[in-house]
């Protein structure tokens, strides 16, 4: 940190003005005048909180994508499918058991399962051959849509909510004063904060095992040098397997959280396959940390732009992309 | 050899009858959004399609009707590359499309380029369709959006002492023309419209969307349909939502009251308007229910037919209907059955209707007010039926035509 500050001492000087900036804004009520300028405060926060739990889900579809390219540099364009299919299955489940958490766990193992018949079945027979694997992925892909299609049809599905997490909390954020002096807090729906914490543990949780366990050892080992790690006995397509299925299962899970805040449908899958490569290309591929950081990005970007610039909103994600690949290609985390 | 040529003989036979029987048949394509956002608007409408098939059977004369269905997605392009399909790949005669707004302009510009071919629209709503420069060979047996918001903006205003609205609606041309209905009216009657937010058609995320709503307004218009509107019910729930709602003829329709979920209960004493009204007493509206219960079992359908299959069963009546007064004649260019379309008024389940000179329906329109059962299942329910609806919206033309076209800022909050 501080030899950053050594470095850079103009880019530091602006970050750090520009999260004062941002600080204040979250924090502070809001002077009449610029609430004349930019709207209400409550918009605003409520804008940055969707978008971070926006992020938060992107990240659940991202980071398993990341993951797997980082360790098998198989691209996965398959990994939206896997997200829808998690999505239906979690929702066949939720209306079947009536248990929300339950419906987590059935759409983890089947995705997972998916994910290691993708890799048996598919990926092994091509192992190192780029172009092969993408293409399969894309034709792959296309399959599975048409077979979801035929299996659930065109209709729109929601996972119904949990009843202790309908309705809204108040956060002790103060978006206005009333006339009378009274604070006015900031409602927020608890199923989304909810979902966010969920996706910061398991982020957390993947840092750690893979920064603290030996099996994290050996799967950061696989990413450096896979045939020096193979070479030293460890029996890499093992490796392989269990980090595809983990990878997919996340997808699954996240199928599972969009289909509860949002709604499954035909075309979600190629919807989320885009955003997680577009969050992947702007962190960084095969980074973790820079899955999460371009997560949020794009989710901030996705809701602040629909409050701010609606016309221009679907435009800003992708300005972002072309932006990053213009100025640090291999993306902001990246290592190499 | 001898073997050879029998086969041939049978061959060119086969081909020869197959000829004969094309022969006896009309064809006509159908396009519905059976994908994307729309879905389940597409799917109810085929069902009214098919309820009037039941009711009306498939013959003409001695002819036989045949039906191809292709599917869009509430995009212009999905409309006009389906009905290009039909025509020149499906050899369709007739078309009975489409559903959606936007697809409705693109269908009647691409009609132009087929003069010699029918299209019947099969429930598009936008204005512009039939109000600017509109296409000789295209008829619409169902009104627009601007006319099935008739009577919603009084009754706000006068009834439920509405003073000050805000609208969210999809962005696109037929919920600008449901908007120009109510804007048209409610300001009319000396209420205020502060603020139209337009959402994509196809958002899935509207929790900011739902934060940006204004307080200090007395009911929020939600102009919104299928997919959309069930996302927007449930975020709406899960921010806590309790303002006031008022809403367009898709947002109360039985495609979002039917959804599975409890989301849609916030919609309990919602007004709206629309061209039909679930609980109607009219024999000839409850006649329609039952055809349609019956064609259906109770999982496939709705409890009651939404708009679109009503649209679709109206529109499906008159194109079988004048086919059967020109007794299936359509050579010339299909000029005869051209006229018979014009000149039909059909006994729709939602009312008489008859067309203008723009070929534009003129029927009727009601106002209803959202209730529950007692079930659980949610019904509109007549508030006031309002006969002889026009696309001027009771406006002199030459007023009418100042106000200018639905978009996201017209027409202005005043009285025109």
């Amino acid at each position: 940190m501080s030899r950053f500050v050594e470095r850079h001492p103009a880019w530091a000087l602006i970050s750090i003005i520009a999260i004062a900036v941002v600080l204040w804004l979250v924090f502070a009520i809001w002077p009449p005048g610029l609430e004349e300028a930019i709207g209400r405060k409550r918009v605003f926060l409520n804008a940055v909180f969707n978008g971070i739990t926006l992020g938060g889900l992107y990240f659940l579809v991202a980071s398993g994508f990341t993951l797997i390219f980082g360790l098998m540099r198989n691209v996965n364009l398959a990994h939206g499918s896997l997200y829808l299919f998690g999505g239906y299955v979690g929702y066949a489940v939720s209306t079947a058991t009536g248990s929300w958490i339950l419906s987590f766990i059935v759409a983890f193992i089947l995705t997972a399962l998916v994910g290691v018949l993708l890799q048996l079945i598919v990926f092994r027979r091509m192992e190192g051959q780029d172009l092969r694997q993408t293409m399969v992925t894309i034709g792959l892909s296309i399959v599975f849509a048409d077979l979801m299609l035929w299996a659930c049809g065109g209709d729109f599905y929601q996972i119904q909510t949990p009843n202790w997490l309908i309705g809204p909390v108040d956060l002790p954020l103060v978006t206005a004063i009333k006339s009378s002096g009274e604070p006015v807090y900031l409602r927020y729906p608890m199923v989304r904060l909810v979902i966010f914490a969920a996706s910061v543990v398991i982020g957390v949780a993947m840092w750690l095992a893979l920064n603290r366990t030996r099996i994290g050892m050996i799967v950061r080992a696989g990413v450096d040098d896979r045939d020096i790690l193979a070479a030293t006995g460890v029996r890499i397509q093992l490796v392989f397997v269990a980090v595809f299925a983990f990878g997919a299962g996340l997808a699954g899970v996240a199928g599972v959280v969009g289909g509860t805040f949002q709604s499954l449908s035909p075309g979600e899958d190629i919807r989320f396959l885009l955003a997680s490569l577009v969050v992947v290309i702007v962190g960084g591929m095969g980074s973790i940390p820079g899955a999460a950081l371009g997560a949020l990005i794009i989710g901030l970007a996705e809701q602040l732009g629909s409050v701010y610039i609606p016309t221009y909103a679907i435009v800003v994600t992708f300005l972002i992309m072309v932006l990053v690949l213009a100025i640090r290609p291999q993306g902001l985390l990246a290592r190499r | 050899m001898s073997k050879c040529s029998v086969g041939l003989l049978a061959l060119s036979s086969l081909f020869l009858s197959t000829a004969a029987f094309a022969q006896e048949k009309i064809k006509v394509g159908v396009t519905a959004t059976l994908e994307g956002t729309y879905t389940v608007l597409g799917e109810d409408g085929m069902r009214g399609h098919q309820t009037a098939l039941n009711v009306l059977g498939k013959k003409v004369g001695d002819k036989e009707l045949e039906f191809i269905v292709a599917s869009t997605d509430a995009t212009p392009d999905s409309a006009v590359r389906a009905v290009r399909k039909l025509i020149e790949q499906d050899k369709v005669q007739i078309l009975l499309s489409p559903l959606s707004g936007d697809e409705g302009i693109a269908v009647k510009n691409f009609a132009k380029t087929h003069p010699e071919l029918t299209f019947i629209n099969a429930a598009s709503g936008a204005q512009e369709t039939t109000y600017v420069d509109p296409a000789p060979n295209f008829f619409r047996y169902n009104m627009d959006g601007a006319q099935w918001q008739v009577g919603l903006g009084k009754y706000a205003f006068e009834e439920k002492k509405y003073r000050k609205i805000a609208t969210v609606g999809e962005d696109y041309s037929f919920i600008y023309t449901q908007v120009f209905g109510l804007v048209l009216e409610f300001c009319g009657a000396g209420g205020q419209v502060t603020n139209r937010q337009w959402v994509p058609l196809g958002t899935k995320d509207f929790a900011s969307v739902i934060a940006a709503l204004p307080d200090d307004v007395d009911a929020i218009y939600l102009g919104l349909g299928g997919a959309d509107a069930v996302n927007f019910l449930n975020q709406y729930q899960q921010a806590g939502g309790k303002a006031h709602l008022m809403g367009g003829s898709i947002m109360i329709d039985q495609t979002i009251l039917s959804s599975k979920g409890n989301a849609k209960n916030a919609l309990v004493g919602t007004i709206a308007a629309s061209g039909q009204a679930d609980t109607w007493e009219d024999p000839g509206w409850q006649k329609f229910v039952k055809a349609y219960q019956d064609a259906f079992p109770p999982n496939k359908r709705f409890p009651s037919p939404s708009l679109l299959a009503t649209n679709y069963y109206g529109s499906t009546m008159a194109l079988i209907l004048a086919l059967r007064a020109v007794n299936g004649d359509l050579s010339n260019n299909q000029a005869k059955y051209k006229e018979a379309l014009a000149k039909i008024e059909i006994d729709a389940p939602n009312g008489k209707i008859k067309l203008d000179a723009n070929r534009q329906a003129i029927g009727t329109n009601f106002v209803t007010e959202v209730v529950d059962d007692g079930k659980g299942a949610l019904f509109s329910k007549v508030v006031k039926v309002i006969p002889n609806v026009n696309q001027t919206l009771g406006y002199d033309p030459a007023v009418f035509s100042k106000i200018g076209l639905p978009s996201r800022t017209v027409p202005e909050c005043k009285k025109y």
